[in-house]
């Protein structure tokens, strides 16, 4: 298959992003030059300086609100897309009202009772929508750790599901970036099987 | 050998001690306060998750 022809099958779908830090800004800007359809991005936050080590955004950029930016920047990438933000905190509560007609959900945060939080949600809130989750990607190197897992038909993770952040073990671009583009990878697999 | 035992029964025995993770029996999420009361039967998949800060 084309280029052109996968743009047009990827066009006809929407994919949620549960954050749009290291993992979801990466990620959301792959999708996009893959020609998703419509991406639903969530998040409550500004753009940092410090976030600029391994997010998918700009030093003119730190101060705005990282649902606008990243609008902006796929924006600049495919201006096709159609980008829904939601400038909220997800919580129990919110979430299947916030990702409804998503088909795939990608799990983007950064801390851990987060990720809990929201599969936890997904899974007993919107039975059979599959979730991609990343878990164990701080530091630098053990490339060759880094894997996707298929738990079942629902849940996938990327990650080596043992790297967790600290002040010695900084999440840096390169492994946040792999794992945000793994997420991208299982998506348009899983969507390219849908017929 | 017992045939069957709870969830916790099973975290305690196999020393996963870490908090943050997700447990799934046979495809359905458990959660937490059900830890107690869900028993793992011979057979049955049990998948489980660890979930890291960092992202």
């Amino acid at each position: 298959m084309g280029i052109a022809e996968i743009k047009k099958h990827l066009s006809k779908f929407r994919i949620g992003i549960a954050g749009a830090g290291g993992l979801g800004s990466n990620c959301a800007v792959a999708l996009a030059r893959s020609g998703i359809g419509t991406l639903v991005i969530a998040d409550f936050d500004i753009v940092e300086e410090l976030n600029l080590n391994r997010q998918y955004y700009f030093y003119e950029q730190v101060g705005m609100m990282k649902t606008d930016a990243i609008r902006d920047n796929i924006k600049h990438v495919n201006p096709g897309i159609l980008v829904i933000t939601h400038q909220k905190k997800l919580d129990r509560t919110n979430i299947s009202e916030i990702f409804a007609g998503c088909n795939i959900i990608i799990e983007a945060f950064d801390n851990a009772g987060m990720k809990e939080m929201l599969i936890e949600t997904v899974q007993t809130k919107m039975p059979g929508i599959p979730l991609i989750v990343g878990s164990g990607m701080a530091g630098w190197g053990k490339t060759n750790d880094l894997i996707c897992r298929k738990i079942d038909e629902t849940l996938y993770v990327c990650g080596d599901e043992t790297s967790e952040v600290s002040d010695n073990l900084p999440p840096l671009a390169p492994r946040v970036g792999i794992v945000a583009n793994m997420e991208a990878n299982v998506t348009i697999e899983i969507l390219m099987n849908i017929k | 050998m017992k045939e069957s035992i709870t969830v916790n029964e099973m975290l305690i025995l196999k020393k996963f001690s870490y908090k943050m993770r997700i447990i799934k029996i046979n495809g359905t999420l458990i959660s937490k306060e059900n830890y107690d009361s869900t028993i793992i039967h011979d057979g049955d998949d049990v998948q489980m998750l660890y979930l890291m800060s960092g992202g």
